[in-house]
């Protein structure tokens, strides 16, 4: 086993975390990321692989799915045309692609996506009043389970309702984290 | 109370609060006003009629209106960096503290030396300007103009950086009401209770619009405490969003509207980290426009002196603020609102000395005269009105004494949001005046005064119908409630635009516009609307003419013998009302202008004291400075050196990887790059050439088969964005038979060159033992997924950009910071020295690789020497076109390398080259140099670049010329492979 000591996309040992009145802002590095782009034809077959692999059937446009892993959850959500990202704990599926792609086989392709996403989640009644200064997304229309490709920031982010209204993450690109990061303080510091 | 408070204007009643006494500071006198005062009206309460000077006469102005029409009463708001010129003194909502300045005056607002102006007004009519001020032709600009603009204007701004900051932000809803008078309550109202998503938004801090300035019932409740009522039950529904201070002042496609909501406009002073304002977007799927209508004034002499006011202004002054403007005041109308005024004021207590009514059959009013078919003709008072003079309708003349004189000439509808994406409005002869047509912003429709339905139950019921058709369009049903009852007089106007006679009678108050300036607009031929706004500046500047545009458009109509609708209108523009630049720029200002992205080492970078430099949204490390360096490029050539004899390391995350898999991905990577890519082993890397369509180069960089069915391209920092939306562009539209999946990884993995001939042996420290990096065993070219440190999964891949033996190692990223860390360790029997962009930029230009410089938009595969890499035996993007005549003449521009003969000069990009015999101009140019460097290997300043037919001239001395900087020197042709040409020591 490795010795390397991993940081967080915010460059700490550990996650950091605000609360700003009602609303508490989360890095939450422990989760890891492969996205699944269905191959050519594959319809069925990638369904029925994808659903072997991960319990769960490949939500529609729109929409997320998840399913209990451990102790904590797997969760697939459409990201574009045939295409679906794969988001689960990290300390038991930090090889999520390896793990993904010896069941999906020539039904999809995998991506190790672990390292290229920062995930921030906004938990707390005013969660909306900080998104929507920051996103063109319907953040107040999203019921649980609801996703969508945003800008927040000038960095093309996912935006996911884990509890309508109340909880909400924001997965964006890992090298943009400290500016997201700062985006989403300094909207809750305005907004709320 | 002071006495300012109990002074002359205060009435009894209003919409104020009485028990919050505000102090505010007005051209530095200390004033009181009440919570709710705007400041217009603490100023008048106080008895302050002069608040401004004119535009370019620098007349004594008052406040005309009681909204964001007003054209006069413009302050500066605030101090020093804070201060926000030409604000309405009709909107700035009073709080306590309040600092306000007049503007365009000097020394002062009572004596003003520039009104000098006024006195030669003859000289400076419409066009004065353009016609006087034409010789000496350079003056213009040096001395007129300055002079021009000094003595007219507006506001000034601070000079300083805005303190403030402001927000941007996004709201959806099923319909947006665009004013909350009767009409917009009454269709919130109605598509709140529906459960529909609404938003209703106004500009005014009370809801309510006309209902709060008149005495209007609604129902058995006054017109103010209905709206109140309805305005408490609209913000406990949740789906309704009430937004007050907040002006929609844009309609745009689709939809989408512009808002700007005041956040702390009204407070002394902003909490901590509070916008300003906000910048909203609304997406609305339907809109409803409920903005009402402004009172137009009638153009006579000397119209314009502070006290002479709209009449429904007046009345809203008195009502709702509890002030009046004089203690004697008369009204002049052509419509039957305007004895609506007197009615009002006298109900106050205020003596109401006259009603002069243009139309011969004007109503009778109780107490005061009135003076049927009669006008006012002219008026007197220093910086305030004392006396107007009338003529009666038998002729006759006389002066009446009055303080204030309220004219209405008819409302004109606000259509303005209607109009922003050309649509015309119509002529409505019954009102005269211009209402909505039929054509607008898709999903936008009209009710109450907006639509030209003034009566209150007309805006009541209207909103409510309004409402229920919106709703109904989007599959929403809504119940259209019985409405209150409200008045509903019929509108009874005879249009009359302006008295004829001597003097002048002014239309736009804010640009100082004329009557006699449309004659002279229309005189001088500048007939066309556009022309004549363009020509006199009606309807220009702050106010975008909405008290004076249609009085224009009379006037000219009158003149051209036309109706006013086929004079037209000019086009309406975004935004409604003036918006604060900085609401447009939200947070992206200063250091958060964009965001910016950190390498995997950056923390342990910064350690170092790096300095670093953007590269796109990227901060790279620039150099890495050692204690002693004083100037950059000791640490340059320091690292430059090293790695030459040793070995460096530098972070190359930024380079763009892509994930290209499928089973055809070898099949589309041969198709996206110009040279073959079908053919690559497993485990082996290629430099690759990808052109665009019309064979000039994209991009280039080189790309890994990691497996039968997958590839990592990596592509330049810059282009790393552009060359996935070219492959997915490519992928999705050109061959979307072919099996193949893409994946931007750029920020998944960290990635660090590790270069020069100690590189193996450092990395042999840290590659676990199973995998064996041997030269034989993993060659130049060569890649493979391996582990480092005891397990970590890390990719390798044996390329060079230095021209040494090196690799490019990639882990996790979470595991760059430690790898680099380990790297350093592992080095440092070997001085491992950590190199940033400058000494990668020299080393590249030793080695005579292209890079952005290079790959500038206009150079060819040819061109960069590469030209034998565009595979004649398939097809490529941009392969066909790459063979036209003109991309593959004899004499094309070759790319070589220069060595100044002196090796003292400095070679500089940029630099023409011109043959030493020929004259130095652009028709005897021979190409120019696009990156230079010194290179501490060859002790000499080099560079590269493109000479025509450079092949075969190496040897020649030809001249570099630098005339921006003046400077020329003779600079030897050679091989752009300054170092190791043969490629001896990235193969060892």
């Amino acid at each position: 086993m490795h010795d390397l000591v991993p940081l967080t996309p915010l460059g700490g040992d550990s996650a950091q975390s605000e609360t700003i009145r009602n609303v508490t802002i989360s890095e939450m590095p422990d989760f890891a990321y492969a996205s699944m782009a269905m191959r050519l034809g594959r319809k069925t077959g990638f369904q029925r692989a994808a659903k072997k692999a991960t319990g769960i059937s490949p939500p529609p446009p729109g929409e997320s799915a998840a399913i209990k892993v451990g102790k904590g959850m797997l969760t697939i959500f459409w990201t574009g045309a045939d295409q679906w990202m794969v988001e689960a704990p990290y300390a038991s599926h930090f090889d999520l692609a390896a793990q993904l792609g010896s069941t999906v086989k020539d039904n999809a392709s995998v991506t190790e996506q672990n390292d290229g996403w920062a995930r921030f989640d906004l938990t707390g009644d005013d969660c909306v009043s900080v998104l929507e200064r920051l996103s063109a997304a319907d953040s107040a229309g999203m019921q649980a389970g609801a996703v969508t490709r945003t800008t927040i920031e000038h960095l093309g982010c996912f935006l996911l309702c884990r509890k309508a209204a109340t909880h909400f993450s924001v997965i964006c690109p890992r090298s943009g984290a400290a500016s997201m990061y700062h985006a989403l303080l300094t909207m809750a510091q305005s907004a709320l | 109370m002071s006495d300012a408070m109990t002074g002359l204007n205060r009435l009894d009643g209003g919409l104020i609060d009485r028990s919050a006494e505000l102090n505010f500071r007005f051209d530095g006198k200390s004033l009181e006003g009440y919570g709710g005062d705007t400041l217009a009206s603490a100023l008048l309460a106080n008895g302050v009629r002069l608040m401004g000077r004119s535009f370019k006469y620098h007349r004594p102005r008052g406040v005309l209106s009681a909204g964001a029409e007003e054209p006069n009463a413009i302050v500066a708001l605030r101090e020093g960096a804070f201060t926000e010129p030409n604000t309405r003194a009709t909107t700035a909502e009073l709080f306590d503290g309040l600092v306000a300045r007049s503007q365009n005056r000097w020394p002062s607002l009572a004596f003003d030396a520039m009104a000098v102006n006024d006195i030669m007004s003859d000289f400076l009519t419409a066009g004065f300007y353009y016609k006087t001020f034409m010789w000496p032709a350079k003056f213009w600009e040096k001395i007129y103009e300055p002079i021009i603009r000094h003595a007219a204007g507006l506001g000034a701004l601070s000079g300083m950086s805005d303190p403030d900051c402001y927000d941007k932000g996004f709201l959806h809803c099923d319909v947006l009401i665009i004013g909350a008078g009767p009409a917009g309550l009454a269709a919130a109202l109605t598509a709140g209770r529906s459960g529909a998503r609404v938003i209703i938004a106004d500009e005014d801090f009370l809801p309510g619009g006309r209902l709060n300035a008149e005495t209007i019932a609604v129902g058995d409740a006054a017109g103010a405490e209905w709206a109140a009522q309805v305005a408490a039950e609209l913000a406990s529904i949740p789906n309704v969003r009430l937004m007050t201070r907040t002006t929609v002042i844009g309609a745009f496609d689709h939809g989408i509207y512009g808002a700007v909501e005041r956040v702390t406009d009204h407070l002394a002073t902003a909490p901590d980290g509070t916008a300003r304002q906000v910048l909203w977007r609304i997406y609305s799927k339907r809109s409803i426009l409920c903005a009402g209508s402004i009172e137009r004034p009638i153009a006579f002499a000397n119209n314009d002196r502070p006290g002479i006011m709209q009449a429904g202004a007046l009345r809203a002054y008195a009502n709702r603020w509890a002030v009046a403007a004089a203690s004697e005041v008369a009204v002049f109308t052509n419509n039957d609102d305007g004895h609506r005024t007197a009615s009002d004021l006298a109900a106050k207590g205020v003596k109401v000395t006259a009603i002069i009514d243009t139309r011969a059959d004007a109503p009778d009013h109780g107490d005061a005269e009135v003076l049927a078919g009669a006008c006012v003709t002219d008026s007197r008072g220093r910086l305030g009105l004392s006396k107007i003079k009338v003529r009666s309708a038998d002729g006759s003349q006389r002066w009446i004494k009055c303080g204030a004189l309220g004219v209405s000439g008819g409302w004109n509808p606000n259509v303005h949001l209607t109009c922003h994406q050309r649509g015309r409005p119509v002529w409505n002869e019954a009102i005269a005046a211009f209402v909505p047509g039929a054509v607008g912003p898709v999903g936008l429709s009209s009710a109450g005064a907006a639509s030209g339905m003034f009566s209150t139950a007309a805006a009541l019921t209207g909103g409510a119908v309004a409402a229920v058709n919106a709703l109904g369009e989007i599959g929403i049903k809504a119940k259209a409630m019985a409405m209150p009852e409200a008045e509903d007089a019929p509108v009874s106007i005879t249009a009359f635009w302006h008295v004829t006679g001597k003097g002048r009678a002014w239309l736009d108050q804010q640009n100082d516009v004329t009557v006699k300036d449309v004659k002279l607009a229309h005189q001088e031929n500048f007939q066309s609307v556009e022309h004549l706004k363009r020509y006199t500046t009606l309807g220009m500047a702050t106010d975008q003419g909405k008290t004076s545009n249609i009085a224009g458009l009379a006037v000219m109509a009158e003149i051209a013998g036309k109706t006013i609708p086929e004079v037209g209108t000019t086009i309406y523009r975004p935004p409604y009302t003036p918006t604060a630049i900085g609401a447009f720029g939200g947070r992206s200002r200063d250091e958060t202008f964009r965001p910016v992205r950190l390498t995997p080492s950056h923390k342990w970078a910064s350690e170092q004291g790096a300095v670093f430099v953007e590269v796109g949204m990227w901060m790279r490390a620039q150099w890495f400075p050692q204690a002693g360096e004083t100037e950059w490029r000791q640490s340059v050539d320091r690292e430059v050196l090293a790695t030459r004899r040793s070995v460096g390391v530098c972070d190359v995350t930024t380079l763009g990887k892509i994930d290209v898999q499928g089973a055809d991905a070898a099949t589309f990577l041969n198709r996206i790059y110009c040279n073959g890519f079908a053919k690559l082993p497993v485990g082996k890397t290629r430099y690759g050439l990808m052109l665009r369509e019309d064979g000039i180069v994209m991009d280039d960089g080189t790309t890994a088969r990691l497996g039968e069915t997958q590839f990592v391209m990596t592509t330049t920092t810059a282009n790393a964005v552009g060359v996935f939306r070219h492959m997915e562009f490519a992928r999705q539209c050109l061959w979307p038979d072919l099996d193949v999946q893409i994946i931007s990884t750029t920020e998944a993995w960290a990635q660090f060159a590790v270069a020069g001939p100690n590189s193996r042996k450092v990395l042999e420290k840290i590659v676990d033992p199973a995998f064996d990096i041997s030269n034989d065993a993993f060659p130049f070219m060569a890649c493979g997924e391996i582990t480092v440190c005891g397990g970590l999964r890390a990719r390798l891949f044996r390329i060079s950009f230095s021209g040494e033996l090196a690799y490019e190692i990639a882990v996790p990223t979470r595991y760059g910071d430690a790898l680099i860390r380990r790297l350093m360790e592992a080095g440092e029997e070997f001085d491992i020295t950590p190199y940033g962009m400058e000494a990668l930029g020299v080393m590249r230009i030793e080695k005579g690789h292209a890079a952005g410089n290079e790959l500038n938009g206009t150079t060819t595969a040819l061109n960069l020497g590469l030209g034998r890499m565009v595979s004649k035996t398939k097809d490529s993007i941009g392969s066909i076109l790459s063979e036209r005549e003109g991309l593959t003449r004899d004499d094309a521009l070759i790319q070589v390398g220069f060595k100044p003969v002196d090796p003292n000069d400095p070679v500089v990009a940029g630099s023409h080259l011109m043959n030493i015999d020929d004259p130095a101009n652009a028709a005897h140019d021979q190409g120019y140099i696009t990156s230079a460097a010194y290179s501490p290997c060859l002790e000499s300043s080099i560079g590269i670049g493109f000479l025509e037919n450079g092949a075969t001239r190496k040897g020649e001395i030809i001249r570099a010329m630098n005339p921006v900087e003046g400077s020329e020197i003779m600079v030897e042709v050679v091989s752009a492979h300054f170092v190791d040409p043969e490629g001896e020591r990235l193969r060892a």
